[in-house]
């Protein structure tokens, strides 16, 4: 069995244990979230034996050089010396500027970073605090349009973050991010493309940023934003996107719920049949699908199924904390 | 002498082909079964992995690998009618690209040195 050694304390890993499940059951407290190698939060540096490369799948290169692996995706074939990540290089203070509520259950939250911060909106960042409390949110903003991050966090049951965010937090609070993370966002070059852009919930929120950002760039082919939610009122920013709609000629905006009401100008019924009942046929479109993965991971398939090339294919799915 | 590998255009033969080659799969209502529940980006990895090995390219062919992977399809029914139904979706995926049927022959043959592995034979 390889053994892992962490802080002077070497421990055995069982066999199919990750370094993060092993350091855990040893009562190590590492800092994890999604389990699942997308949120990067359990990073953490190996000094010396051979990483399994599913460990370093996503991480950039000067970070794959310095030994730098996710504990939860690390089954170890040999022993390790394992080591946490000097935080000062994964993570950033900001301040919240600002708490808005976008509908009954979701807010826009916008805050301002304390150093200069490159993203592509559409990416996530990790907000973390008190060390180890660590959800992932993806950027609403544009920041050819405004300098501060915008978020949009829906309340959660008993959700750690998203309850103090909705509760507690005001403006001049500051916490930790972590990123930006993530492939999911707009790339010029081929600016004919037809977009489908569909997501449910705050899956919406990484697709505001994209789809702006694409306008921004100038891009001239179909651009068509389905956005799903349960019942109407879990629908928001239904004004601002009917708006860029009028503005922009290529734009198409789709409100969308799952459930009847009296509401004009909404569609009902399920996301997915509605989108294919307008996009039977996708071949050459990019599509952009973030929300749910019950929703999502199915629309991928079809999506590719109806033609969209895989590579043309963006998910971003957001998985519950665990 | 060029490889099998370089005759057909390398890894970007191997990304082209993967789009046609499992979009058959997928529509194919012989084998589609088997891959109802499968994520469908690591589904992608694993097919980019297999053809590079179909393909003669550079890779980590494990039979054990292949034989473990495929074990919950054996007992799920997986047999060699199945096998063969993804041979021919290989061979049809090739033809679309315009590979050469001598390089396919090829492929084909490298491919099926995988049966009993995959059926755990």
């Amino acid at each position: 069995m390889p053994e892992v050694t962490f802080e002077g304390n070497t421990y055995v890993c069982s066999e199919e244990e990750t370094v993060l499940e092993c350091l855990h059951r040893h009562d190590v407290s590492i800092a994890s979230s999604c389990l699942n190698g997308i949120c990067q939060s359990c990073i953490m540096q190996s000094g010396d034996g051979h990483l399994p490369e599913k460990a370093q799948s996503g991480l950039k290169d000067s970070w794959r050089s310095l030994g730098y692996f996710l504990a939860c995706q690390c089954r170890p074939t040999d022993s390790l010396q394992v080591a946490r990540v000097d935080s000062a290089e994964t993570k950033f203070r900001a301040t919240l500027t600002r708490i808005e509520p976008l509908s009954s259950t979701v807010i826009g939250v916008w805050m301002r970073p304390e150093l200069r911060f490159d993203y592509r909106p559409g990416q996530f960042v990790n907000f973390v605090r008190e060390g180890n409390l660590i959800r992932s949110y993806s950027i609403a903003s544009v920041p050819a349009l405004q300098d501060e991050l915008e978020f949009h966090v829906a309340l959660m049951p008993e959700g750690k973050m998203s309850g103090w965010l909705h509760d507690n937090a005001r403006a001049g609070d500051s916490l930790d991010l972590q990123g930006p993370l993530g492939s999911c966002f707009y790339v010029p070059g081929k600016s004919e493309q037809a977009l489908l852009l569909v997501g449910t919930g705050t899956g919406l929120a990484p697709l505001y940023g994209i789809v702006r950002d694409a306008l921004e760039a100038g891009h001239t082919g179909p651009i068509h934003l389905l956005h799903g939610a349960l019942e109407v009122r879990g629908l928001y920013l239904v004004d601002v996107l009917r708006q860029l709609a009028l503005e922009h000629d290529n734009f198409t905006y789709t409100p969308c719920a799952l459930r009847t009401a009296e509401e004009q100008a909404i569609e009902y019924g399920d996301i997915s049949e509605l989108t294919f009942n307008h996009h039977p046929q996708l071949k050459g479109w990019r599509a952009y699908l973030c929300g749910h993965p019950d929703t999502i991971k199915p629309l991928q398939k079809k999506c590719f199924l109806a033609g969209v090339s895989m590579s043309d294919i963006l998910v971003d799915v957001f998985l519950p904390a665990q | 002498m060029s490889s099998l590998f370089e005759e057909i255009g390398g890894s970007a033969a191997v990304d082209a082909t993967v789009d046609v080659f499992y979009r058959i799969v997928l529509a194919d209502d012989r084998i589609s079964r088997f891959f109802e529940n499968t994520d469908m980006d690591q589904q992608a990895a694993k097919q980019k992995a297999f053809l590079t090995f179909a393909f003669g390219g550079p890779n980590n062919y494990s039979g054990k690998d292949m034989r473990e992977g495929h074990a919950h399809l054996v007992a799920d029914g997986l047999n060699e009618s199945h096998f063969n139904a993804v041979a021919e979706d290989l061979t049809q995926a090739l033809q679309e690209m315009g590979v050469a049927q001598n390089l396919i022959d090829q492929v084909i043959t490298i491919a099926a040195s995988t049966k009993n592995d995959v059926l755990g034979l």
